[in-house]
């Protein structure tokens, strides 16, 4: 068995999350809607698990913007939902995060894979540009984000859906490294 | 051609109490031709309204909703004709109002408007049910049949703008108009 080197600026250590750990976290947050754009981060450990789990409603979009507008139709029923999708589909989807979750101050979930970006470091700290202002943009529009490095940050997850849907805002889960199939 | 607040009347007869989603100059006319509190106004994103249309959909499997988007606004959603037709809800209602312009910006020429068939987008997309009227007296004759199919149906009106609304983009904005959709979804389960 190999053991990948540590990056020289990692400084967050500990195993991959799990991808079923994360799962039952979306399951206990009462999320019944799975809105995707395919991203290899997350693709593995939740999407296929996600795809094959009846209890789960996957509607596969075409591209992330809708999903933020099925989304919020969903809100207005009180159904729950989460939008898994990777960080150049979040970048691509900013204007209709603006209008509909920030400005319309609508709940919405998104759990964001953040491709490329080397395992335990910071996301901030990464030598991706794309990885590097993705936490600067969220903080200037003022969406409240949590990143899912390692297995520990999965307590992270629940807390932070029912703070979206108590207080109607957007919350973002950066997944930092692939999550582990089970 | 059909004028667009004389054909929004003729379907306003029929969806008195329904879902209706609406997008800039459409939501104009049709915010003063059927006032009520289930008027669902996607602005601010332009392109999403079919997408805040399925998501109504699948929450309120009870109900019809109806989208009244608009020529541009669907062509910079055009993928959401797939995922529409993919999840195919039965209470789904797809009205593109085609007047060939983005009227609420200038009335500037959308891209191929002499070209673009958006029936024909619509069926390739995997609509199974799909109409054009662009004369009213078909329009009127057939609105009630065409209701009354099983959704996603998708509907092409090609149509003029007819006289105009007041655009008062502060009162589709408002919060207040989004809590009173909310109250009234919950009044009508």
């Amino acid at each position: 068995m190999t053991t990948q080197p540590v990056h020289p600026l990692a400084t967050l250590a500990g195993p991959a999350p799990s991808g079923a750990a994360i799962i039952e976290a979306l399951k206990q947050a009462k999320i019944g809607t799975v809105l995707s754009v395919p991203d290899i981060v997350t693709s593995a450990g939740l999407l296929f698990p996600i795809a094959s789990d009846n209890s789960f409603r996957l509607i596969r979009v075409c591209k992330e913007d809708e999903a933020v507008g099925i989304c919020a139709g969903l809100s207005y029923s009180a159904q729950r939902a989460v939008l898994l999708i990777q960080y150049t589909g979040l970048l691509d989807s900013i204007n209709a995060v603006r209008a509909v979750a920030v400005g319309y101050k609508m709940p919405m979930v998104f759990m964001v894979g953040l491709l490329e970006k080397e395992p335990g470091v910071p996301p901030k700290q990464s030598a991706l540009y794309g990885i590097r202002i993705v936490e600067p943009i969220l903080e200037a529009m003022g969406i409240e984000h949590h990143l899912i490095e390692t297995q520990s940050d999965v307590v992270k997850i629940r807390p932070a859906i029912e703070t979206a849907y108590a207080s109607s805002r957007p919350t973002v889960l950066l997944i930092g490294q692939r999550p582990l199939v089970s | 051609m059909m004028k667009r607040d004389e054909c929004l009347r003729a379907l306003a007869r029929h969806c008195p109490d329904d879902i209706v989603v609406a997008v800039y100059s459409s939501a104009f006319d049709w915010v003063r031709i059927r006032p009520h509190d289930l008027n669902y106004f996607a602005v601010g994103a332009m392109g999403l309204a079919s997408s805040h249309g399925l998501g109504l959909a699948l929450g309120q499997p009870g109900r019809k909703v109806i989208v009244l988007d608009g020529d541009g606004s669907l062509l910079m959603n055009l993928g959401s004709l797939v995922t529409v037709a993919a999840v195919a809800p039965r209470n789904f209602y797809h009205f593109v109002c085609e007047n060939g312009t983005y009227e609420a910006n200038g009335s500037h020429p959308i891209p191929a408007r002499d070209k673009v068939d958006f029936s024909g987008l619509a069926r390739a997309a995997g609509y199974a049910r799909v109409h054009q009227f662009n004369e009213l007296a078909s329009f009127e004759r057939n609105v009630a049949a065409v209701l009354a199919e099983p959704g996603p149906v998708f509907v092409d009106l090609k149509l003029v703008p007819g006289e105009p609304a007041p655009a008062d983009y502060d009162a589709l904005y408002a919060a207040s108009r989004r809590d009173a959709f909310r109250q009234a979804l919950g009044r009508a389960r």
